[in-house]
């Protein structure tokens, strides 16, 4: 019995200590995993150097470097990446618009689900960026079917996640608030739409991937200007280095918006973090 | 039905398909008074509490409830996305102020955990902010289910002291559903057994307050045998 008496306050005590130790070493990136990418960086820089990779295929990590740079100084690149993340924008504004309305009409009143539901389920299941020479056909060449294609891929994640999420609220929760007297809009801001917060934030960063895979597509299959004609561009001049200063920047945007999705999803999911 | 009564229900009846599991109930419920709904599992507890609440209207019989009603559930169903004050005062017309949430849970002694979010709180302590929420509306009628089922013996009887305090200082009617008979006993001025749909027995306890356990031992005997427990075979 005093032996487990005296060792609860030793064990309160230390356990601070070890919940800063668990903390400090999480701060700080453990280096290792920087190992394997950094080689193969150099491995790619030496094979190039040693013609095993000729130019025409790939250019070396340096001369994509000097290209990007290059690109920026002219101002180039900047021009391209500000049509392309314009028609990311837009597309994206017009799709979550679009998929969230929906998705709040058939999660939140029966008919509308009897009527919203069936129709996206069907049109779901269409490869939607086959549906490209269609658009070309119906919206011309220009940025609309750009556009059109990015709001198309963005409206189903975000329609799915919503609806499911308003769906899935805890029945007993919208009981005890309504005997506590909340009206029907304090139900919907209180309850309803903060329980399916979760999974709206899950359907928009599955939609901000899908935001740039379908500019990507987009892009390649028509562009006169645009990270993607910059990219297609190249190749008619086997410019290899720019190719991939092209992609890089691809890759980057969409590394940017998914940390910027994550960053609104810990200040807005607190309440549930461990 | 002029009538001061808080509670006043006269033959209710309650149908899930073609089973009844209230069937012609009466029940009168004094301002103020303390009653304590035994039942078997099953027994229609929770679907009269329902009924009394609002939260089922599908019923045929008569019913008044004058004036404010507030429940607690044997789960405190605290909003997980509001901070602890916030759930107390959510949903109360007019809005009102943080200050009224605080004295709220000085009641319950949590106001120190105002600002926590509800996952942080222990299963007694979310329980106390359902209390607190209950209670801040200042309800005529405090509905409570089972809202010690959860919890360990401990905690549960620390809450039986919180309750008849907060009873004694607010004076609301109380409606006590719980499968405890002991918790019965120590707590309300009237004790009624549900059995087939309806009142079965109904016992009043007149014992001042507060109560020990073997105050209303002569009473004990006869709800468990309402209840159907041979006490000798169970103890
Ligand atoms: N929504 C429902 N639909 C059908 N049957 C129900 C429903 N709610 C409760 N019941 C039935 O009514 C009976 C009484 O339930 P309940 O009031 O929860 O009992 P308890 O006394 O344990 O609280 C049970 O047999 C239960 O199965
Ligand atoms: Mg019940």
């Amino acid at each position: 019995m005093s032996i487990s008496t005296l060792g609860a306050p030793a064990r309160a005590e230390s356990a601070p200590e070890s919940l800063s130790v668990k903390k400090s070493r999480r701060r700080l990136p453990d280096l290792r995993r920087w190992i394997s990418p950094l080689a193969i960086v150099a491995l790619w820089q030496i094979a190039c150097e040693t013609g095993v990779l000729p130019p025409d295929k790939l250019s070396s990590p340096w001369t994509v470097l000097q290209a990007g740079i290059e690109l920026a100084g002219t101002g180039e690149l900047g021009d391209a990446f500000v049509v392309s993340t314009t028609r990311v924008g837009i597309g994206f504004g017009i799709g979550a618009l679009i998929g969230i309305v929906l998705g709040i009409v058939a999660g939140l009143s029966r008919w509308g689900n009897y009527l919203v539901d069936p129709p996206v389920q069907m049109l779901r299941t269409l490869p939607f960026l086959g549906l490209i020479p269609l658009f070309i056909l119906w919206f011309g060449i220009g940025e609309e079917p750009k556009i059109a294609l990015v709001a198309l891929g963005v409206a189903f994640p975000l329609y799915l996640n919503v609806h499911s999420g308003i769906r899935n609220v805890d029945d007993h929760l919208v009981e005890a608030t309504t005997a506590l007297g909340f009206t029907r809009t304090e139900r919907l801001v209180h309850v309803v739409l903060p329980a399916a917060l979760p999974n709206t934030l899950v359907g928009l960063r599955q939609s901000l991937g899908v935001a740039w895979l379908s500019l990507i597509v987009g892009e390649q299959v028509n562009a006169s200007s645009g990270l993607g004609y910059l990219i297609n561009n190249a190749r008619e001049f086997l410019r290899t280095d720019v190719i991939v200063v092209g992609l890089v920047v691809y890759a980057a945007l969409g590394l940017v918006t998914d940390a910027i999705v994550r960053l609104v999803e810990r200040r807005a999911l607190r309440w549930r973090a461990a | 039905m002029a009538s001061s009564l808080t509670v006043e229900v006269r033959g209710l009846t309650k149908e899930f398909g073609d089973r009844a599991v209230l069937r012609e109930l009466d029940l009168d419920i004094a301002p103020g008074e303390f009653v304590a709904l035994l039942g078997r599992s099953g027994s229609g507890k929770s679907t009269l509490l329902k009924v009394l609440a609002g939260l089922d209207t599908a019923v045929t019989g008569e019913f008044t409830v004058d004036g404010q009603v507030s429940v607690a559930f044997q789960q405190p169903r605290l909003l997980p996305w509001r901070r602890v004050w916030r759930n107390v005062v959510l949903g109360l017309h007019p809005v009102v102020g943080r200050d009224v949430a605080l004295k709220a849970l000085d009641e319950v002694r949590l106001a120190d955990h105002a600002d926590a979010w509800p996952r942080t709180l222990s299963g007694g302590e979310a329980q106390r902010v359902s209390l607190a929420r209950a209670l801040v509306r200042e309800p005529e009628l405090l509905l409570l289910d089972e809202p010690f089922g959860a919890l360990d013996a401990l905690t549960r009887m620390a809450m039986h002291r919180l309750v008849e305090t907060l009873w004694q200082q607010h004076k609301p009617a109380v409606l006590l559903v719980t499968h405890d008979v002991d918790e019965a006993l120590l707590l309300a001025d009237r004790v009624l057994v549900l059995d087939e749909g309806r009142i079965a027995s109904e016992y009043i306890l007149g014992h001042p307050r507060p109560r020990e356990l073997s105050d209303h031992i002569d009473v004990r005997a006869q709800v468990l045998r309402d209840l159907g427990v041979n006490e000798r075979a169970t103890a």
